[in-house]
């Protein structure tokens, strides 16, 4: 009886003892898998951008084989569609910069003057209620901001010159300008709220006003976010695809009057690809090549944002 | 002496009216920021109230705009979310822990930080891109619901990589160390004590996020999801239409009814959009209690 009790008691601890094992063998593997399957989960982003150089470069490449590159960035007429066919950047360059100079000369004004106010003006009360709503703006679908632009804005520029036809530069830019007030102002209110208290209370305590204090002490040393914003929110203007393509319409135009209608690089790519391109044609390539354009610029762009706001930040 | 103070008076006075003056200058500008918002809403809600119609739902777009709907851009959009928002949180959250709480400060973690911050910065177009040359045309998904929703899953990746970054960078290092003084392994820390503690921040990114990319247009006007829709998709591998789709569809028809119709399609994506967005802020909030 004793004996088969013991064997039992014997029995039922080898089995534990492997259940044990087994359990402690499952948590060893998984301790060891579990890194690699989520650096893989990691690297996803760096083939992402893989991806992208390699598509663009390899696409490019082509189209550059049947359109010189020089006749590319330097050819004042585009017209992929209409014979004769012509593939010159610029005026899908100077359209796109059109767009970005408006939005800048509406949005950093104003995203500043937002940023200058809810860090050192506002009260707290009022701080809470603004930037929630600054950032609903953020959020808004481009496509709304289309709409927007197409239903208020021209019309409203229309009333004002007679010579500004349905699509124009102006509106776009302006409710481009809108949708990157935010960026502005939220990033430059980051950098100003870094700023550290005693330099203010240092301003004050020598009779300076609040504006005195904003002006010269505050805007001064945070002035490497405020220009990074600027050049994020830059940056941001040229990508921006929906709104130009709705409302500043599909005619490449070299021109400096904000009421003509133009268009912009990527309201070209839209274009492109509402139509029904064969694979391989020169137009399916065009796209490609005005891609890699915008890609370079933009990614110029935010490299050097990350570089200004890192360099030359005030250390306190 | 008393010219002086006088002097000195009229200086402070003046200093203290150009203060005056450019606080409400500042003020004027915040305004215009939320004037915009406002005058956006009204003009909005004023053209697209009328057709707020259970016709809109049920309906598929058609060549008239009377009793036009978007039946398949509604579903189009739901489905994509479906299929996106496990992919895209399987796979940001899982870079996120990687980065946080196992990378080895180095060059390479450094390179694949870099690289997310500048991804986060590339235009929603040149995704679109992307996915017509990966998706579409490489491994041959066509024009289809899987191609459309794992384009917009790398697009959203970045932004759910940083987000579920700074929410597990926000767990205690001493929930850690209770986790380990317990004998419990690396992997069994992460999961079963870190993961939870940061799981609504991760979870309010996850929805921004999403809500982010309900709103994209461009990227799916590039792999050409399209337009015009009669039909519901059945399968991954179906063609698909989303809201800013055949909102953009009817806003580019010169007809005023068409314009009408992209009003009301506005209104449910800017419901649908603050329904998420809500629900993120009553996860924040929840989370911020429990801290």
């Amino acid at each position: 009886m004793q004996s088969e009790g013991l064997q039992s008691i014997d029995q039922a601890q080898t089995v534990n003892k492997e259940l044990y094992e087994f359990k402690n063998k499952r948590v060893s593997i998984m301790n060891k898998l579990m890194p690699v399957v989520l650096f893989l989960c990691a690297s996803v982003s760096v083939l992402t951008t893989i991806g992208i150089v390699f598509t663009l470069i390899t696409e490019t490449y082509q189209f550059f084989k049947q359109i010189p590159i020089l006749d590319f960035l330097f050819g004042t007429k585009w017209s992929p569609l209409i014979p004769p066919k012509s593939f010159g950047v610029l005026p899908l360059l100077s359209g796109t910069l059109m767009i970005t100079f408006i939005a800048c000369l509406v949005a950093i004004p104003l995203g500043l003057a937002s940023a200058i106010y809810l860090s050192e003006y506002a009260p707290k009360r009022v701080r809470k209620i603004i930037k929630p709503i600054l950032e609903v703006l953020a959020g808004v679908p481009t496509i709304v901001y289309g709409y927007f632009a197409l239903s208020l804005v021209t019309p409203l520029i229309q009333s004002l010159f007679d010579s500004a036809g349905v699509f124009n530069a102006l509106s776009a830019g302006i409710v481009v300008g809108i949708m990157i007030i935010p960026m502005v102002s939220s990033l430059s209110e980051d950098a100003m709220s870094a700023v550290p208290r005693s330099l203010r209370d240092g301003a004050y305590a020598l009779g300076a006003t609040r504006f005195e204090v904003a002006l010269k002490i505050v805007v001064p040393a945070a002035f490497s976010g405020i220009v990074a914003s600027a050049v994020l929110a830059f940056s941001r203007a040229i990508g921006e695809t929906m709104i130009v393509t709705v409302a500043a319409g599909s005619t490449p135009n070299m021109t400096v009057n904000p009421l003509d209608s133009i268009q912009t690089m990527t309201a070209y790519i839209v274009q492109v690809s509402l139509g029904d391109t064969p694979h391989g044609s020169i137009e399916y390539g065009s796209i490609f090549a005005v891609g890699m354009t915008l890609f370079v610029i933009t990614f110029l762009l935010n490299i050097l944002a990350q570089y200004i706001a890192r360099k030359f930040r005030e250390e306190y | 002496m008393n010219i002086f103070q006088d002097a000195n008076r009229t200086q402070i006075a003046g200093r203290r009216r150009t203060d005056w003056l450019l606080h409400i200058l500042f003020v004027v500008a915040t305004s215009i920021g939320v004037i915009a918002l406002c005058a956006l809403i009204v003009d909005i809600l004023i053209d697209g109230i009328a057709r707020l119609q259970p016709d809109l739902f049920t309906n598929f777009p058609s060549r008239r705009a009377e009793g036009s709907g978007m039946k398949s851009a509604l579903v189009g959009t739901i489905y994509m979310l479906l299929i996106m928002a496990p992919i895209s949180f399987i796979f940001g959250v899982g870079a996120a822990i990687y980065l946080e709480e196992y990378a080895k400060k180095g060059k390479i973690t450094r390179l694949i930080q870099l690289n997310i911050s500048t991804l986060a910065g590339v235009p929603s177009i040149v995704y679109g891109i992307l996915g017509l040359a990966l998706f579409v045309r490489l491994l041959a998904l066509d024009r289809s619901l899987i191609a459309g929703a794992l384009t917009m899953t790398l697009l959203v990746l970045p932004i759910i990589i940083v987000s579920a970054q700074e929410a597990i960078r926000a767990v205690p290092k001493s929930r850690r160390d209770a986790s380990f003084a317990l004998g419990a392994t690396k992997w069994q820390t992460v999961y079963r004590s870190v993961l939870p503690s940061a799981l609504p921040g991760v979870l309010t990114g996850v929805i921004l996020a999403m809500s982010r990319a309900i709103g994209e247009t461009a990227p799916l006007v590039m792999i050409g999801a399209l337009t015009y829709v009669a039909f519901l998709p059945e399968g991954l591998k179906d063609s698909f239409t989303v809201i800013p789709i055949q909102v953009y569809n009817w806003l580019s028809k010169p007809k005023v009814e068409f314009q009408e119709l992209a009003a009301s399609g506005i209104i449910v994506l800017l419901a649908l959009l603050l329904l998420m967005n809500f629900s993120a802020i009553l996860l924040r909030n929840k989370y911020q209690k429990n801290v």
